[in-house]
């Protein structure tokens, strides 16, 4: 019988010639991280315990996304903690204000094929698109890991999903998220590894693939994983100059369960307040008022989003009643946005365009929802207050909806836009 | 062997999410205040209406969302002293185990609990007694491995216990 690519990462990982699910196995970490909110303010004295020295500074990073720039005191002094104490310890990988940590990661080369990357973020998923296993952990499991370079693992079955055809005009990444997790469930996936495959996967750009980890989380996955191609190693190449290893899941690997999905009559597609797996077509949502739209966040803000928003909004006016906050994934995406022109239609559009951060995607800052807010976002999560007020509702949707939904003031369907 | 837990249950649904358990606004609070935080997402009162060993009784997915540890630590800070749902989100479980935070799956036991039933649990054989209703539910036994952890109070006391050089091999 076969394996899997998660299996045969985990089984490198345990020093093993092969694991099966269900298997509970010590790992070795290639890149551990976590950021402020859940870091070193949690788990310090855990880590302090246990010796305070961190087992490899090449292996591990921490990053101040979430909270930055502070609009509390108590926001500021947790900011100012994290950079004490990454001092204090000799961190080497160290990232303020760089944009939310899932792309920042790609981008700086951490997340490679063959890996195994933990951090203590849910969305840590989002480094499979490339060929990693990822996945995320709490403050303690990963105080635990910082001394050790080590952590325990129960080796999980894997769901194979399938994407034949490819997309209509109009129809992105985050309708294919949609989808899968509409038909899954929000807890379809729990404790499973998604892996996702198929021509449609095979045509998307890394950008998209990135969209499809990410949200995997959101369908309770333990990690979403794409097989790497010529593609991965192509836009690896442009950061890393190291040997890519090769890694794929066998043709007769053992699957609990595969779904096939069709991308050819895809539509834009819509998760209603308050939860992710609430999804319909746009179709049967357009016209719901909105007060203002959100692109960006780990989920939304890559340069293609940036580039399919502005394609909708170049030379017109979000409706005047409405306000759009843009937030790069980064502060590359930023600084492309800028050299490519994009800022400039943005900006002429009515929108605003903030620096590199998580914003107001967790409720932290930058951007709260008041009661009974309604907003459309490109981000990866509708819970009740997720991003403010407990009355506030928040649709997900494609940054392409997210735009057209600004120039009218209600939901709308891009595709009366292209 | 874990000590027995006695308390009174609190009810909730599937899919509370840790949004809902700790909401982000909150998560600033000092870590010592963050017990005022729990379920405030769905009741910002909910901690000052527990006491101390009570337990929360809910459905599916329980713990969904966000890796934030801070929301098993602020049920822990509340008081809440065990969970009993029908199954977790991952990261949630884990957390409790990294935490030494009992933490039971039991089907039978959620539809069959009522909000303020006298209740008590044996974790480490995934007992639940229903002392009001006369009745004791099984739930999932953990492995052996999980159990050492639990014992020892949480994954940094249990590799305090057993040394970190016992994990290179
Ligand atoms: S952008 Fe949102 S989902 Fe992504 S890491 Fe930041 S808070 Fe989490």
């Amino acid at each position: 019988m076969g394996k899997t690519i998660t299996e045969k990462i985990l089984a490198n990982a345990s020093h093993r010639s092969e694991v099966c699910p269900g298997d509970l196995i010590w790992a070795d970490i290639d890149v551990l991280f976590t950021h402020e909110t859940v870091g070193p303010r949690v788990f310090a004295q855990s880590f302090e315990e246990l010796g305070g020295k961190i087992w490899d500074p090449n292996k591990f990073a921490i990053f101040i996304d979430h909270y930055n720039l502070p609009s509390t005191i108590a926001h500021a002094n947790v900011v100012k903690f994290t950079i004490e104490w990454a001092k204090s310890v000799g961190v080497k990988h160290f990232y303020n204000l760089c944009g939310p940590e899932h792309q920042v990661l790609i981008e700086e080369g951490f997340i490679r094929p063959g890996r195994v990357i933990i951090g203590t973020d849910s969305h840590t998923t989002t480094g499979g698109a490339l060929g990693a296993f990822a996945t995320g952990i709490g403050s303690t499991d990963c105080a635990f890991s910082l001394a050790t370079g080590k952590i325990w693992l129960r080796v999980p079955t894997s769901l194979r999903i399938n994407w034949e055809g490819t997309l209509p005009q109009g129809v992105m990444a985050k309708d294919v998220a949609l989808r899968m997790i509409g038909t899954i469930g929000h807890g379809g996936a729990t404790y499973k590894a998604c892996e996702f495959a198929g021509p449609l996967i095979d045509n998307m750009s890394i950008d998209g693939r990135i969209v499809l980890s990410n949200m995997a989380v959101e369908m309770g996955a333990k990690n979403g994983i794409i097989n790497p191609d010529e593609k991965t190693n192509q836009y690896l190449k442009t950061m890393i100059d190291a040997p890519i290893t090769s890694i794929q899941s066998d043709e007769d690997a053992d699957y609990e369960k595969e779904y096939y999905f069709n991308g050819d009559d895809l539509e834009p597609l819509v998760a209603l307040p308050h939860s992710v797996d609430n999804v319909k077509t746009i179709s049967e949502v357009e016209g719901i008022q909105i007060d203002g739209i959100l692109i960006g966040t780990c989920t939304g803000g890559r340069y293609e989003d940036m580039e399919a928003a502005a394609h909708i909004l170049r030379g017109k006016k979000i409706h005047p009643d409405t306000y759009a906050i843009v937030i790069p994934a980064s502060r590359k995406i930023y600084e492309k946005m800028l050299l490519k022109g994009l800022l400039n239609i943005f900006l002429k559009a009515g929108c605003i365009v903030t620096y590199a951060t998580c914003g107001p995607c967790a409720g932290h800052l930058g951007g709260l929802m008041a009661n009974n807010e309604v907003r459309v976002s490109a981000q990866n999560r509708n819970f009740k207050g997720r991003s403010g007020s407990s009355t506030s509702k928040i649709y997900l949707a494609s940054p392409l909806t997210c735009a057209a939904s600004a120039l009218k003031g209600e939901l709308t369907d891009p595709r009366k836009y292209l | 062997m874990l000590k027995r837990i006695k308390g009174k249950a609190w009810k909730f649904g599937d899919n509370i999410n840790t949004d809902l358990i700790c909401p982000g606004p909150l998560m600033r609070l000092p870590i010592d205040q963050i017990g005022q935080a729990a379920m405030a997402g769905i009741d910002p009162d909910f901690h000052t209406k527990i006491s101390k060993g009570d337990i929360i009784v809910a459905g599916e997915n329980f713990g969904s969302g966000s890796s934030r540890e801070l929301a098993p630590l602020a049920l822990k800070k509340a008081g809440i002293e065990a969970i009993v749902a029908k199954y977790y989100a991952r990261i949630f479980y884990r957390n409790c185990i990294a935490l030494g935070f009992p933490i039971i799956e039991c089907e039978e036991a959620i539809d069959k609990i009522v909000e303020r039933d006298e209740l008590e649990i044996n974790v480490s054989m995934g007992k639940i007694m229903n002392i009001t209703q006369n009745e004791e539910y099984r739930g999932t036994e953990y492995p052996k491995e999980f159990q050492e952890i639990f014992n020892a109070g949480g994954i940094i006391p249990w590799i305090k216990k057993r040394g970190i050089d016992t994990l290179r091999d």
